[in-house]
């Protein structure tokens, strides 16, 4: 691709061991205000109301207890804030840092679709010291079984790697989804 | 209709990199799966100006307690463009750092320097319609870390950058302009040696405010897009 008279992108670094009282505060109990949080969705939002909750886990399988994930998804309609005519409470944008086990949750609700073909879905961006440029992947959910099996983008992804991809529905209203950086059950990871 | 350029993966390091040892365990290993721009495309979460408290783009005094932070006063601000040179308005910026000593606030952070009772070294603030951000801080102070013998991180402010779009999301690093630090920085040294200078800000006079604060000008530059209208043709 031609750069002549582009500027160039900028390059991306670690998000580093420190971020938690810039980004994610009030998670950690620093006196500043947290602009976004785990809690995605308030009982006044429209939709099933879920709860994700996973670790993440490096080449070595121990958990990581200083990585941030961040969340993006539509709303119930499948429509994303910030749409033209998406007028509701849901922001639709979560952040959570992991705790020393690793973990991390999110309150929010189950995204609708956008488009017939797609299964629903969460956006999912990873960052943590050690990881130089952020991750992108996706949550998808395993009550979705036909809807999952014709979707676009699960269909690009080897079949043995998608279940890396899709969150656990393990009691009613709750979801875990892991993220192993390596190994065996790599997650997969998008070039968007 | 709009495609996103490409990640420019010349201008971005590789997730594992032997000089950084936490890349190791952490940087994925299988190439990652590319989404036609079709399926990739996808605005970003939008913020509002009721989301930024008004002293949270003063470093110097978001944290005071009993006075003002130690320190160099400095001013730090640019644009936020894309590769196009188009602005990127009403973006959110937040940045975090080390006060002058070297010293973050984290709790984590066991380095034997002192805290500042006045400084926090968190802050944000949404780019104008021109995509010009500005803050005012505190020179943060070089400090140690174990990743190798005597190693120290160079002078450095923590940038995380929301484009448009979901996939612009950028989080990266600002460096000061002649640091002898650089040349020893693996985490600076991670990115391509023709890039890296992207990253180091200018001293600029203009901004510097006389009898107050120096200056220093950091330009950000997201992915572009283009048509995708040739793609039908
Ligand atoms: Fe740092």
């Amino acid at each position: 691709m031609s750069t002549r008279g582009k500027l160039g992108q900028t390059p991306s670094q670690t998000v580093g061991p420190y971020f938690a009282y810039g980004l994610t505060p009030q998670q950690y109990g620093y006196d500043f205000a947290s602009i976004v949080t785990p809690c995605m969705a308030g009982p006044e939002v429209e939709g099933t109301h879920i709860h994700i909750a996973g670790c993440v886990f490096d080449g070595a399988a121990k958990p990581v207890n200083d990585a941030m994930i961040e969340l993006w998804q539509a709303d119930a309609t499948g429509r994303y804030p910030g749409t033209d005519g998406v007028n509701n409470r849901f922001t639709g944008f979560g952040r959570c840092g992991t705790n020393a086990d690793g973990g991390f949750f999110f309150d929010t609700i189950k995204p609708g679709i956008a488009r017939p073909d797609d299964a629903p879905f969460i956006n999912v961006t990873v960052m943590m010291r050690g990881l130089l440029l952020h991750a992108f992947t996706r949550i998808y959910f395993s009550d979705e079984v036909k809807a999952n099996a014709h979707d676009p983008v699960l269909a690009l992804v080897p079949a043995g790697r998608r279940s890396t991809l899709i969150a656990d529905h393990h009691a009613a209203g709750k979801y875990r989804f892991d993220i192993h950086m390596q190994g065996p059950q790599e997650t997969v990871f998008f070039d968007l | 209709m709009l495609d996103l350029n490409p990640r420019d993966w010349s201008s971005q390091p590789a997730y594992i990199d032997s000089g950084y040892r936490s890349t190791a365990l952490r940087g994925p290993t299988r190439p990652l799966i590319p989404l036609k721009p079709a399926l990739a495309a996808l605005d970003g979460p939008v913020f509002g100006h009721e989301m930024i408290g008004a002293l949270d783009g003063d470093l110097t005094r978001n944290g005071q307690r009993n006075g003002a932070p130690l320190g160099e006063r400095i001013i730090v601000t640019g644009r936020l463009l894309d590769e196009d040179k188009r602005p990127v308005p009403g973006a959110l910026i937040e940045i975090w750092q080390a006060n002058a000593a070297g010293r973050y606030i984290h709790k984590v952070d066991q380095h034997p320097a002192p805290l500042d009772p006045n400084f926090f070294g968190g802050g944000r603030c949404l780019t104008d319609s021109e995509g010009r951000y500005r803050f005012l801080t505190i020179k943060p102070g070089a400090y140690p870390w174990g990743n190798h013998p005597n190693a120290w991180r160079p002078n450095h402010i923590h940038f995380s950058v929301f484009g448009r779009q979901f996939a612009t999301r950028l989080v990266t690093q600002m460096y000061f302009p002649g640091d002898p630090l650089l040349t020893f920085d693996p985490i600076y040294n991670s990115s391509p040696e023709n890039v890296r200078t992207r990253m180091v800000s200018s001293f600029s006079l203009d901004v510097t405010e006389e009898g107050f604060a120096l200056g220093f000008v950091f330009d950000i530059v997201l992915r572009g897009t283009h048509s995708s209208v040739w793609e039908k043709a």
